[in-house]
């Protein structure tokens, strides 16, 4: 069991927390290869995915997880939603609620809006990504790739190359990572980084290639600089220079040493092909253990009182 | 009809008294001020256990009208205002549409004759439509009753504009009301760049995006000789530019609020809209700079920058809800608990930061209490207990930051040109 009643940062949730979390979508991993892909679990539980910001691979891996399980997904996005006629996110939580979901997935383009879900509805939260601050699951399937391709969490030094200061993935990834006794080292240049990164409690480094070599993982984030005010860096061409992960690189670095991103790829940016396709890139990995790990949320949160996983 | 205040606290530095002394008001004005005074006909209240202060005036407020009458109007933001023993209030011009020209100005002044609770002093704005780019009418707009001239809301974001600006004022004599703030700085800045931005996850508004401004509008004034009134500063770099500007002399001063010197930005972890104001709240040590500021004389005045807001709007994403907090009930009450009672400020410092600061500052008719002088005097009861619950507004709107506490003293009454506009603490309908 959990000691939360929702998901909405990393920070809400204990070391065991994430551990439960984490062994337990090491069950639903195998449920994931049968033929026949579904438990019972939460048969008669609803499940309202509400993506108020375009998200194809969250939502179809949450829209998958709850299926899986047997609850009834409901998608409420933005395109078909309420909120676009004018109606606040208050008014969409108590309707929600008034039509008894038990869980809402809610992914949104402002921080804190989890936190107003919560204040008006009774259902469980589960935070899918809000604006620039936390994307908790992503953080969850991270830990449980890395765990799974290295062997162990404590001790890794895992490198978040990028957009820091806007990314919610690194917003959840390091305190998840310092959580589990992992070092996280933040690496991007200054323009790129929050006002304070020395309180998110990693290191903080502005050039990637001295630093590589001393990586366990390089975790590329996707460059995203729609969201961002003024142009922070000169060129595409020059970040991928200085932070792009590619062949170079990749033979600088340990030998062991695994890539992640959590999607979409800019390709030739942050990443090059022949590096999101070799064998050191464990992209995929991360997609698939995501339906895992929201399966193992969804089943603690819900249904966990119920019955057994294996049913 | 005359009317004998009983065995106050008698607190004005201007008039040089602090002792428990009796007042006549005759007439609209103060007759005599002093010692065991009677009356042949009239109204004895007792005050004894209060303390009598010239009257307050709030340097910023937002009425609201015309445009946004469901959020406040002139009636019940000035009725807002008694309440929390305010006797003036300076209206911001930043309204639907703008407070632009003299007849508009006009209109605020015809409609604080009509229903004004207490009296209004509209600022006009420095350009039309507060967009920064042209002069208004200042000319017109001070024929009319505007005392000071503002784009507040808003930076004027071209120095040069700001420059004319300052130039065209000095043949009037009038403050200039700087709200700064550098749009290229702030972007889409919601909450204090540092510690909050970076751990809940929203756009930061750096320090520099109002020290830059600061700085620069002070140079400005040295070069015109512009009088030049900061509004709102909220961080310790701003308070420092102050503070050395009027060591060199310059014709600078400048105003803090309540919520900048009571609140700081680690409040905001609960993602309360309530408390999205703009400057935004900054660190505990900026907080305390700005105490530091009142006490050695660099901050005139406290100002409210009252700003009411419709719930449904306040209700809305942190980063969607609109900027500000209703402000002129509480000030008082604010400033009692936490720095009269505290002993870091005296009453004679309150009428200094409340009254003759700011009437001095924005060039309002000064008031003292002594002989001669208009009745506008605000009696303020320290003991009183005041839970700030949604039900004890006057104001039409509810947002405020302060919502919940437990305030110590209240003002009792409020006397306007000798009328009451607050007695035994309820506000007086017209």
């Amino acid at each position: 069991m959990l000691s939360c009643k929702h998901i909405m940062t990393v920070s809400d949730m204990t070391t065991k927390d994430i551990t439960t979390i984490l062994d337990t979508a090491e069950s639903f991993m195998e449920v994931n290869e049968r033929r026949i892909k579904k438990l019972p679990t939460l048969r008669g539980r609803t499940v309202v995915n509400l993506f108020l910001e375009p998200s194809t691979r969250t939502r179809t891996s949450f829209e998958i997880a709850s299926k899986r399980l047997s609850a009834d997904a409901i998608n409420f996005t933005a395109s078909s939603s309420a909120t676009v006629k004018g109606e606040s996110l208050r008014d969409t939580a108590k309707t929600l609620s008034a039509m008894a979901c038990d869980m809402v997935v809610i992914r949104h383009k402002y921080a804190g809006a989890p936190q107003m879900l919560a204040e008006c509805m009774d259902a469980h939260i589960v935070n899918g990504g809000d604006g620039m601050h936390e994307h908790p699951t992503q953080a969850l399937l991270d830990l449980f790739t890395m765990r799974r391709s290295l062997g162990r969490l404590e001790g890794l030094r895992v490198g978040i190359v990028g957009d820091i200061c806007h990314s919610r993935v690194a917003g959840s990834l390091v305190p998840a990572l310092r959580a589990v006794g992992a070092t996280p080292i933040v690496i991007g240049p200054p323009t790129l980084m929050p006002a304070r990164p020395d309180i998110l409690g990693a290191e903080v480094v502005y050039a990637l290639d001295g630093v590589l070599p001393t990586l366990d993982v390089a975790y590329m984030l996707r460059v995203q600089f729609e969201r961002a005010e003024a142009m922070p860096i000169p060129s595409n061409r020059e970040y991928a220079k200085l932070y792009g992960m590619n062949g170079k690189r990749l033979a600088a670095a340990r030998p062991e040493m695994i890539v992640m991103h959590p999607g979409p790829m800019n390709r030739g940016v942050e990443i090059s092909s022949d590096v999101a396709d070799s064998p050191r890139s464990v992209v995929l990995d991360q997609v698939n253990a995501g339906v895992a790990v929201r399966m193992a949320v969804m089943y603690l949160l819900l249904g966990g009182e119920d019955g057994g996983v294996a049913a | 009809m005359a009317l004998l205040l009983k065995n106050g606290r008698v607190v004005d530095p201007v008039a040089r008294i602090d002792e428990i002394a009796d007042i006549i008001v005759k007439d609209g004005v103060i007759a005599e001020v002093g010692p065991d005074l009677k009356i042949e006909k009239g109204d004895t209240l007792d005050v004894s256990e209060k303390v009598v202060l010239p009257g307050l005036v709030d340097a910023h407020t937002h009425l609201r009208e015309p445009g946004r009458e469901d959020e406040e109007t002139v009636a019940s933001g000035t009725a807002a205002a008694a309440h929390g023993g305010f006797t003036a209030v300076c209206a911001m011009p930043n309204t639907s549409p703008v407070c632009d020209t003299g007849s508009k100005v006009r209109f605020i002044v015809e409609r604080a004759a009509e229903e004004g609770v207490v009296r209004v002093y509209p600022i006009g704005a420095l350009t039309k439509g507060q967009e920064g780019v042209a002069l208004a009418e200042i000319g017109d707009m001070l024929a009319e009753g505007a005392v000071a001239f503002s784009d507040d809301g808003r930076g004027v974001q071209s120095a040069g504009v700001m420059r004319v600006a300052m130039d065209y004022l000095k043949a009037f004599d009038a403050p200039l009301v700087a709200h700064c703030e550098d749009e290229s700085l702030v972007g889409h800045g919601v909450v204090n760049e540092g510690v909050i931005s970076t751990g809940l996850g929203m756009p930061g508004w750096p320090a520099a995006a109002e020290e830059v401004m600061v700085a620069r509008d002070i140079r400005l004034a040295e070069l015109t000789g512009c009088r030049l009134h900061l509004a709102h500063l909220s961080t310790a770099g701003s308070v420092t530019l102050v503070r050395e500007a009027k060591r060199r002399g310059v014709r600078v001063t400048c105003e803090v609020t309540p919520h900048h010197l009571f609140l700081d930005e680690d409040m905001l972890i609960g993602y309360d809209t309530n408390l999205k104001m703009n400057p935004p709240l900054r660190t505990a040590e900026d907080r305390l700079a700005l105490v530091e500021g009142l006490l050695d004389g660099t901050v005139d005045c406290i100002a409210t920058d009252h700003a009411p807001h419709a719930a449904h709007e306040k209700e809305l994403e942190f980063e969607l809800a609109p900027f500000g907090t209703t402000g002129v009930e509480t000030a008082l009450s604010l400033v009692n608990t936490n720095l009269v009672a505290t002993e870091k400020l005296s009453w004679a410092d309150v009428a200094r930061l409340m009254c003759h600061g700011p009437r001095s500052a924005l060039g309002l008719p000064p008031v003292s209490l002594s002989a001669g002088q208009v009745a506008d005097i605000t009696i303020v009861d320290p003991e009183a207990r005041v839970e700030v619950t949604p039900e004890w507004f006057v104001s039409r709107s509810r947002n405020a930051a302060f919502l919940g506490s437990k305030l110590l003293g209240k003002a009792s009454e409020v006397l306007v040109g000798g009328c009451f506009a607050l007695k035994n603490g309820k506000v007086v309908a017209r």
